[in-house]
């Protein structure tokens, strides 16, 4: 969250100001020294500076308007093109100058309590009012959407340091104890992974071994589909874009922010190199020159052990690399839209593309560009190790693979549930999950994080899998199953939604920017009018860029359709 | 400003194909988008953050169509349709989803209007979209810090418009699109009062705004205006074509219009910069000085204490008076004891009839004006080396220049709107190379700026040359082919390696080569340069560096090549067409080249015996003329040396010495403090002539105001005048006279001979050479050969001419005298502009900090700036443009006039003065300047007193 600008009366430069400096805001060279030891010696990069931004925010816990300055001085940008990158991403902590040209001290420390749907449903309103007092004036205590954390709701982060289950308590003794950092549990690292026979397939590809040619069919012919949400056949995309002219890059979407989607973060957290090597060999069968990977910044213990790793994949690699770069996320649900992210890479606003063309054509720095998700890439090893018909050979109700879904809410176990695709919710629950939580009834239940619509328990006996649920108004999308029970309601879930939602729009089309605000206006009422909701959905849908906008009204639209019980 | 991606966002087909609109077959051009077909087609598509010229970024989604088999609806303005695509534009889907997108807008938009145009409530009207059925955002607050601009953003629909029109077509850089979701934010720099920010006042994003969220300050423009009148800016060599929108006689606003040079684009002075006619302190009636008010060079004035020295006449007795003491001068000491500055402000017509007034009414040469100050030794050097003083390609081609040297020029602030073609051109891969001892705006972005130490052009050049010819970069087919002299050339710039040169000029050797390297080796190079290059003693080699550069990579005659210098006034090209200088005829046509007499005499009805074939005096040289007794009487048309000339103190003292001394112009400036008669002339906005801009287009100006009082047309007055000296024109009043001078011009001058009354009446502006009528007219030349006698260019070698006055130890740092964007040279006109005066309201001096901390100076400290002939107090600006050692002062102010500083040292060819260079000592503090009457930002402060 930026923090709140007090309004000043906006007034030109006076004769005196204009008699001492030029036109604007100067540029202290103090500011220039400091940012300089922050990024380093010239050349720049504008495609870095939102890490240059991290660098200053990391340092100085905010974003002063003399560094900003100062940056833009030094990377040869106008100040308002370092301003709008600043402002669009929500854990950079702008601050301007007070009227003496003193900046405002930044908060010792930030607590920020997740306030997505499992969340909420676990009590994180209550932290969110009790723990400003109980932490004092010093600590600033802020909403944040959806943390990735839903298995362990309620959620808080202590500066980076995430608090699972928390109460008033656990936050507390954190914040005492000055356990401020995320540092990664234990997990398959490099020498262990290798050990294990980790990279020899990169190896036997890399080697000719294995021919690019049968590796393609062998991923298209196991129907593996993207894992990110929107399910473009895996193997398909890498012959499209191994098609495209040279140079080709690859952008990998770590940017988990679907809200109740959490399965990227555990498989990352356990065996990271399953998922470089698959990397590495989609990079290679698509012939790839440069690779970057774009990790959701709530994530700080993935991205230390990803740095760690890399490092060692590096200085020890298996086969010749491509460039790979890691870059960090800053607090902003779009950029996990592919050509968001791309954007987002370049080091500019993550604000949707419009399309055609696709990301595949003219993608990252305008050049042909694969992107995957993290699951995805997670699962190209153990396919090409098994076979495509191990994979089709899993799956229920006529449905063929595997799904990791995130379970969260009203059941007794949440968590990453590796389950056939096509499995019902109810036998998710019952068979993965232990069933529901103590006293709490099965009710409705979220089958695609925010975006996917709400279904009542009526309609627990559906396949889950890509294009099941779309009859119904609804999508599977990441897979992430938010359980609710008789102690929810529907409408308040659409409401988590629909404010998230407003809180994610990147503000660049007009259905979403104003659509989402207008939507959230009318179903704060009592009373819906559910023609103009019906109305406003539709035009969201057809009128919106990308699919935040598109998606948006599911919640909704799914609420008047199948809860009417809740509207009266 | 979005997220597409810019040159490759249309996936076109390369060839024109069918598919179905609304199902009827329709062919699509490559390149076309939906909206742009269905406009052609007839088809009315809404759309809001689509406007023509700029990028399509499809963010409003108010131009949505239907595509068979697609999921959801297109933006019609981002999408080209494909063969057999079928599209629908008015579908019941299409139709609701316009009208929710203009809904949900209108349903933000305030009570209260900014606009006679608010294209949301158009569109609502068309769609038949009702009363928005959603509650408002909340209120926002106003930012009405701007002199000239007042921002509403409780209007804005966030479309980017005028984030375009700052950044990809201005390229100012200064709005920007800030936060997101429901806080996205219009911002200016990082989200400061637009007042307070980097913003240049261009007024682009006023123009550009849909529904007045920005829209022009005082909000002069909701009243309807009686006419809109299209005509021309009066200020810089660009020459923007612009509307001006008259009620009441008074300009209420201006627009850009889509001009050759301009495209619709203007900056902070064409835009604001146009009250100035309407100023209390006009002149209005004729004035002759009393009896009881002797003349002094030094003197502090007030134009509101105009009587004190002056009396009331009328027109028969100040032109009776005038004239007549100047023919009583010409036949008691001969022709030669007169002389006439006339404008590059004033029209072709105007500078024509001034010349002709000067060299058959006063009867010799001594006729000049302010081009002599400028690019005199540009035109000197061009048509000594390709015989032609203009440019040779116009501005718009940096386009298609692969590399673009710009070399001392500061066009963001002299040639703003040129500047914006420039950027552009570096943005889009050209690469642009800047050099000029100021670090400046244009070198942010440049690919390589080289901050060369002052007056050191000829090393610099020399040492460029040096390399192209050590490394064979040179075309030997061009230099074998059509130019001359180039052994001598390639001998002389031996001795200038980049390795001797490095040191003397403060660039290194390598980046010299890279450069070097880079000009010679391009697909096109060209080179814009401005008053850094001509203003020196050596100005005119320093022209001559930059045309042999050209010559010898072949680097002219092609589109996107050629030689460009960036001319200062609106007419400075034109006059000095027109023969208003002392050595050329109209077309540049030599005084002593008896055919042009032969000419002459035989178009102008003059024998030919009285005509002088021998050149006049220069503007330096007029003054110096005076101080020895030699110059007697002149006529100044619309300048003003007393405050433009060198050593001015000293000019002031020469203008008192006259017998007589008659002024033409619209305020008391200095110099027209020192006359015997003043004539009351007419602004800009009040008169029709054509002006030819520095890219060679003669472009027409309307008249769109009367003048005010008894002020008259300049072209009647000169006209006037030239009865009293026995002259007996008939060229009839009112428009028909500049028609019939245009006409009697053209006749003479073969370059426009093919440009008649009517077409410029049709068109607006044609470029010459046009030789016969119907001529296209050519904007690139020297294709095939050169307008010399032997049709080759001439390479004329250069060497080091140290500056006239290098700093000592008495005078240790350097004067460079130059323009600020705002204020328009000696600020007669710009600083009685209320907008211009607000921005820019006190004599400022740019010093670098490290300078201002030597000298124990706080910025906005007074600071006291003293050369050898004079002494200025002003502000000292910390401003890291100006290079250590150096202080750079715009001439505009007259509390702090510099050019009592100045050096009145010329260049020995062009007889152009140094202002770029003299040696001063700066002392900490002095007495304030004092303004009086105008200046120090009054117009505004009395306009805005009442509010808040």
């Amino acid at each position: 969250m930026t923090s709140p600008v007090i309004p000043i009366a906006r007034a030109g430069a006076t004769k005196q100001r204009k008699r001492e400096l030029p036109r604007g805001r100067p540029v202290i060279p103090q500011a220039i020294a400091e940012v300089e030891a922050l990024i380093g010696a010239a050349p720049y990069r504008h495609d870095l500076l939102i890490e240059y931004l991290h660098r200053i925010n990391d340092r100085y816990h905010q974003l002063g308007a003399p560094h900003l300055a100062a940056l833009a001085r030094l990377l040869g940008l106008a100040q308002t093109e370092v301003y709008e990158v600043a402002t669009f991403y929500h854990h950079f902590d702008i601050v301007k100058e007070n009227r003496d040209g003193s900046l405002a001290a930044p908060p010792v420390l930030t607590v920020r309590v997740c306030d997505g749907l499992s969340c909420e449903m676990d009590g994180a309103k209550q932290l969110l009012e009790k723990l400003p007092a109980l932490l004092g004036r010093e600590v600033r205590v802020i909403p944040a959407p959806c943390v990735g954390r839903c298995e362990q709701a309620p959620v808080a982060v202590v500066h980076q340091r995430p608090v699972p289950r928390a109460t008033l308590e656990t936050v507390s003794s954190e914040v005492q104890a000055g356990n401020f950092n995320d540092e990664p549990g234990k997990y398959i690292d490099f020498e262990a992974y290798s050990r294990a026979g980790g990279y020899s397939l990169l190896r036997d590809c890399v080697e000719h071994r294995r021919g690019v040619e049968s590796v393609l069919k062998l991923m298209e012919d196991s129907g593996l589909r993207g894992l990110g949400g929107a399910g473009f056949p895996a193997g398909r995309k890498w012959r499209i874009v191994r098609g495209e002219a040279a140079p080709r890059l690859m952008a990998v979407n770590i940017d988990e922010g679907e809200p109740g989607t959490f399965k990227d973060r555990v498989y990352l957290e356990q065996d990271p190199h399953r998922f470089l090597e698959g990397m590495l060999i989609a990079a290679w069968a698509v012939d790839i020159s440069a690779i970057y990977i774009y990790l959701r910044d709530e994530y700080h213990g993935c991205r230390a052990l990803l740095e760690t790793e890399l490092a060692k994949l590096q200085d020890d690699p298996p086969v010749p690399l491509p460039k790979i770069e890691l870059r960090r996320g800053a607090g902003a649900y779009i950029c996990g839209e592919e050509s968001a992210m791309i954007e987002s890479i370049e080091g500019k606003r993550g604000m949707p593309r419009l399309r055609p063309p696709y990301v595949a054509q003219v993608g990252l720095f305008g050049r042909p560009t694969l992107e995957h998700n993290f699951e995805t890439l997670f699962w190209v090893r153990e396919l090409l190790e098994k076979g495509a018909a191990w994979f089709t050979s899993q799956g229920r109700n006529g449905r063929k693979g595997l799904r990791s879904f995130s379970v969260s809410g009203r059941v007794k176990n949440p968590g990453v549930k590796l389950a056939p695709a096509g499995i019902t919710v109810r036998q998710l629950i019952d068979e993965f999950c232990g069933g529901m939580k103590e006293g709490h009834t099965f009710y409705g239940y979220l089958p695609g994080g925010a975006s996917g619509g709400i279904l009542p328990a009526s309609m627990g006996d559906i396949p889950l899998d890509f294009d099941t649920l779309q009859p119904y108004g609804c999508f599977i999308g990441s897979a992430a199953v938010i359980v609710l029970s008789s102690q929810d309601t529907a409408k308040a879930a659409a409401r988590n939604m629909m404010r998230f939602f407003e809180h994610e729009s990147c503000g660049q089309c007009t259905p979403c920017r104003v659509g989402t605000a207008k939507t959230n206006a009318l179903i704060a009422k009592e009373d819906w009018d559910k023609p103009l909701l019906a109305e406003l959905s539709q035009v969201m849908r057809d009128a919106s860029i990308c699919g935040l906008g598109q998606a948006a009204p599911n919640p909704v639209d799914t609420v008047i359709k199948y809860f009417p019980n809740e509207l009266g | 400003m979005s997220a597409t991606t810019p040159d490759v966002r249309l996936e076109t087909e390369a060839t024109t194909i069918a598919f179905l609109l609304n199902g009827r077959e329709t062919k699509a051009l490559p390149g076309e988008s939906l909206l742009e077909i269905a406009d052609r087609e007839g088809i009315e598509i809404p759309r809001l953050c689509y406007k023509e010229g700029m990028e399509a970024v499809g963010n409003c989604r108010s131009c949505m169509v239907e595509i068979k088999g697609e999921r959801v609806l297109a933006a019609s303005c981002c999408r080209a349709p494909s063969a057999g695509m079928q599209v629908n534009t008015e579908s019941e889907r299409v139709l609701k989803a316009q009208q929710m997108v203009i809904e949900l807008l209108q349903s933000d938009m305030p009570e209260k209007e900014y606009t006679r145009h608010n294209e949301v409530d158009e569109w609502a009207v068309k769609l038949k979209v009702g009363k928005p059925r959603f509650a408002p955002r909340p209120h926002v607050q106003a930012d009405l810090s701007h002199a000239a601009i007042a921002v509403n953003l409780d209007a804005c629909i966030q479309c980017t418009r005028c984030v375009r029109a700052c950044r990809d077509v201005q390229a100012n850089d200064v709005i920007g699109l800030a936060s997101r979701g429901q806080h996205e934010k219009i911002v200016f720099d990082m989200d400061d009062p637009m007042g307070a920010s980097t913003c240049v006042g261009c007024g682009e994003c006023v123009q550009a705004c849909p529904t007045g969220a920005l829209m022009p300050a005082r909000e002069v423009a909701l009243s309807v205006p009686d006419k809109s009148v299209k005509s021309l800016c009066p200020y810089c060599g660009v020459g923007c074509q612009l509307t001006y929108h008259v009620k009441d006689d008074k300009i209420l606003y201006v627009e850009g219009r889509d001009g050759p040079a301009n495209l619709s684009r203007l900056c902070v002075k064409g835009r604001y910069g146009f009250d100035y006619s309407r100023h209390p302190q006009r002149l209005t009636v004729p004035l002759i000085r009393r009896a009881d008010a002797p003349k002094s060079g030094k003197f502090v004035m007030d134009p509101n204490n105009v009587m004190q020295v002056f009396r009331e006449a009328s027109w028969e007795e100040a032109i009776a008076l005038g004239g007549g003491a100047l023919r009583k001068l010409r036949d008691q000491f001969g022709p030669k004891s007169l002389a006439g500055f006339g404008s590059a402000k004033g029209s072709n017509e105007e500078a024509y009839l001034f010349q002709k007034l000067v060299r058959t009414g006063f009867g010799s040469n001594n006729v000049d004006h302010c081009t002599r100050l400028c690019h005199a030794s540009s035109v000197a050097a061009l048509l000594e080396g390709i015989g032609s003083g203009a440019v040779s390609n116009p501005v718009m081609d940096v386009m298609q220049a692969a590399v673009v040297i710009v070399i001392g020029a500061n066009p963001t602030v002299n040639h703003p709107v040129a500047a914006t073609f420039i950027k552009n051109a570096m943005r889009h891969g050209t690469k642009v190379i800047v050099i000029d001892p100021r670090r400046s705006e244009l070198s942010r972005t440049a690919y390589r700026f080289l901050q060369f130490k002052p007056d050191t052009d000829v090393a610099l050049l020399n040492a460029m040359m040096h390399v192209i010819i050590e490394e064979n970069l040179v075309d030997a087919k061009f230099i074998a082919d059509r130019t001359l002299g180039y052994a001598e050339l390639a001998k002389n710039v031996q001795g200038y390696s980049p390795d001797l040169m490095a040191p003397i000029c403060g660039v290194p050797a390598d980046t010299i080569r890279e450069v070097a390297r880079l000009y010679a080796r391009s697909s096109g190079s060209m080179i814009l340069w401005g008053m850094g290059i001509s203003q020196h003693i050596h100005g005119t080699d320093n022209a001559r560096c930059l045309i042999a550069l050209a010559l010898m990579t072949g680097q002219i005659g092609r589109p996107g090549t050629g030689l460009h210098p960036l001319r200062g006034q609106n007419n400075v090209q034109g006059a000095s067409d027109a023969g208003l200088i002392p050595m050329m005829y109209p077309d540049y046509q030599r005084v002593d080249d008896p055919r042009a007499l032969e000419r002459f005499s035989k178009a102008w009805n003059v024998p030919v015996e009285k005509l002088d074939d021998k050149p006049g005096l220069t503007v330096v040289e007029v003054i110096k003329g005076i101080l020895a007794g030699n110059v007697k009487g002149m006529y100044i048309m619309g300048e003003n040396p007393a405050m433009s000339d060198p050593d001015a103190d000293h000019a002031r003292e020469a203008l008192a010495k006259l017998d007589m001394l008659v002024v033409q112009d619209i305020f008391l400036t200095e110099t027209a403090y020192l006359a015997d008669v003043i004539l009351p002339a007419s602004s800009f906005a009040e008169k029709t002539g054509t002006f030819t801009n520095t890219d060679r287009y003669v472009q027409l100006g309307r008249q769109a105001l009367t003048p005010p009082g008894k002020a008259r047309q300049d072209l009647e007055i000169i006209i006037d005048l030239s009865r009293q000296l026995g002259l007996s024109w008939s060229y009839g009043t009112g428009e028909r006279a500049v028609a019939a001078v245009f006409d009697e011009m053209r006749h003479t001058m073969p370059s426009i001979g093919g440009i008649t009354w009517e077409r410029l009446q049709a068109e607006d502006s044609v470029t010459y050479p046009c030789e016969k009528e119907g001529d296209p007219g050519d904007s690139v030349v020297f294709i095939n050969s050169f307008p010399t006698p032997t049709g080759k260019a001439k390479f004329v070698p250069a060497d080091i001419i140290p500056a006239d006055e290098r700093p000592d130890t008495d005078f240790p740092m350097v004067l460079i005298t130059g323009r600020q964007l705002e204020h328009w040279h000696t600020g007669s006109m710009t600083r009685r502009s209320g907008v211009l005066d607000a921005i820019e309201p006190d004599p400022v001096a740019m010093l670098n900090p490290v300078d201002m901390a030597a000298l124990g100076a706080r910025p906005g400290q007074l600071v006291t700036i003293e050369s050898r002939r004079g002494k200025v107090t002003l502000y000292a600006r910390a401003d890291e443009s100006s290079p250590p050692g150096s202080v750079f002062v715009p001439f505009c102010f007259y509390e702090a006039a510099i050019n009592k500083l100045t050096n009145s040292a010329l260049d020995p060819f062009a007889k152009i003065p140094e202002f770029k260079y003299c040696a001063v000592r700066l002392t900490l503090g002095g007495t304030a300047p004092a303004q009086v009457s105008f200046g120090g930002g009054q117009i505004l402060e009395a306009a805005t007193a009442g509010e808040d």
